[in-house]
């Protein structure tokens, strides 16, 4: 076997999400327009971009949520999609516990305590018994700093709280990728930096992580590679030190100089 | 104009037993009115599912679109001619239940519809299924919401129970009417009728009330 197949060969068994030719359009609106992009294991890709530009999208076809019309998505070595078309039902769900979701909205279950939050999937999906499940709850809110709110109702949390917590939830099915949609976005400033601190954690564990985010300080800090998207397709990748002081694109410098400025 | 109650108080026993019976068709009606009406508003959540929506839309257009009294004496006049003669309490729970679960299915349809898309997505993103991410976390919430207007469904249950003393149930209204028939006493007794009845209807609004209530201590509802 040749060098460069060898490389290939390793490098297509550690791509945990590997996508292709990505195409989604509502209606006759095109969102995603030929989407390439990979993420190794163990690395952080962070998506940035202007509102619009697909990052959201992107991100949400990785787990289902949205179908795309064309194009390939591979995930921990299992085809998601294949020109418009999905796994099935039960395939489907299966993947889904290996890729750990953040959304914006936190969409903690309300009806249930934090701790229940956490342990509702692998109860329900892993067989997991109570005790054992509230084990894991329990170790998971330590590590993200909440142990004492385990028998609390999400409304009584904080946003940062609320966000650590779905972190938490979604860690307890154990997934191999954890995507972010904006984790930080709605919360307010003072709130940002304790979610922050829980995703770099994770990042220094080696959790492969695709985040989409305006922290431009996560990205520079954390990510192994900043992608670029604008217009439904990615304009630029790269590591972030190039992207951030000398990116190759215009459009890229422009929205850069726009989110960076600081505050008259 | 004097009032005199004491044909109601000589005949209590008869009142207390039409009573009863109010109760047992209306509790019977109510069980399936839930059951049905939640079959039913599932079944109109999603107009892909060409089958189940269709009998839900149906359903829901013949039930909620015909008066309850029509529907009564179809099932105790009308289903013999075909051979099938129900006894009159059946017929009753059927009709009132029926009726019932047409409204309560838009009640449930409304309350899974309120929940915040998020709800759905979260779940399935763990790797629920529909059906589990329904049972499990959208249901329960819609459950919340659907307390105050199903109290109302609840409420107006109770009182076209009235109707079912059209089908010979010996309902709380059939044994008033025998007593105004040998009494002639007819504004007493349908006072005495009016109060009992408002006495379960002030039962059950307050039963909701306090459920609501420990729903908010537990910090279920905002």
């Amino acid at each position: 076997m040749s060098e460069h197949t060898t490389r290939q060969a390793f490098k297509q068994a550690r791509a945990m999400i590997r996508i292709r030719g990505l195409h989604k359009a509502y209606g006759d609106h095109e969102v995603l327009k030929g989407v390439e992009l990979e993420v190794d294991e163990s690395r952080v890709v962070v998506v940035i971009g202007p509102s619009g530009s697909g990052k959201s999208t992107l991100l949400r076809c990785c787990n289902g949520l949205e179908v795309a019309q064309r194009g390939t998505i591979d995930i921990c070595g299992q085809r998601l999609l294949a020109d418009g078309k999905m796994l099935g039902e039960r395939e489907l769900n299966a993947l889904r516990m290996q890729v750990g979701m953040v959304f914006q909205s936190f969409n903690l279950f309300p009806h249930l305590t934090v701790l229940d939050n956490i342990t509702v999937g692998p109860r329900t999906l892993k067989g997991a018994g109570a005790a054992a499940a509230k084990e894991q709850g329990m170790a998971l809110l330590e590590k993200v700093g909440l142990a004492a709110k385990a028998e609390a109702m999400p409304a009584s949390l904080s946003g940062g709280q609320k966000q650590r917590v779905a972190i938490a939830r979604a860690l307890a099915m154990a997934p191999k990728v954890m995507l972010f949609d904006e984790p930080t976005s709605a919360l307010d400033p003072e709130l940002v930096g304790e979610v922050l601190s829980v995703m770099k954690l994770l990042a220094k564990e080696g959790m492969t992580m695709m985040v989409v985010t305006h922290e431009m300080g996560f990205a520079r800090d954390m990510a192994d590679t900043v992608v670029v998207m604008d217009g439904g397709q990615i304009i630029e990748a790269d590591r972030p030190e190039v992207i951030f002081s000398s990116p190759s694109q215009t459009r890229t410098r422009s929205f850069l100089q726009a989110v960076l400025k600081p505050d008259a | 104009m004097t009032l005199d109650f004491t044909p109601a108080f000589t005949d209590w026993q008869a009142l207390l037993s039409g009573a009863t019976v109010t109760v047992e068709v209306t509790v019977c009606a109510l069980l399936l009115s839930c059951l049905l009406g939640l079959l039913i508003g599932i079944g109109r959540l999603n107009p892909q599912r060409r089958l189940a929506y269709g009998v839900s839309s149906v359903y829901l257009s013949c039930f909620r679109g015909t008066p309850l009294l029509v529907q009564l004496f179809i099932w105790f006049f009308g289903l013999p001619r075909f051979g099938i003669l129900l006894p009159a309490f059946a017929c009753g729970v059927l009709g009132l239940g029926m009726y019932s679960a047409s409204y309560v299915s838009e009640i449930v349809r409304g309350a899974i519809q309120s929940v915040d898309r998020g709800q759905m997505e979260a779940a399935r993103s763990l790797g629920m299924s529909g059906r589990q991410a329904m049972f499990k976390i959208i249901l329960p919430q819609a459950f919340v919401r659907m307390i105050p207007p199903l109290g109302n469904e609840f409420i107006s249950l109770i009182k076209n129970s009235a109707l079912v003393s059209l089908l010979t149930i010996h309902d709380l209204m059939h044994e008033g009417q025998k007593i105004i028939s040998v009494s002639y006493r007819s504004l007493e007794i349908y006072l005495v009728i009016a109060v009992i009845y408002w006495l379960m209807t002030t039962f059950v609004t307050m039963a909701l009330r306090s459920v609501e209530l420990r729903l908010k201590a537990g910090g279920m509802v905002q």
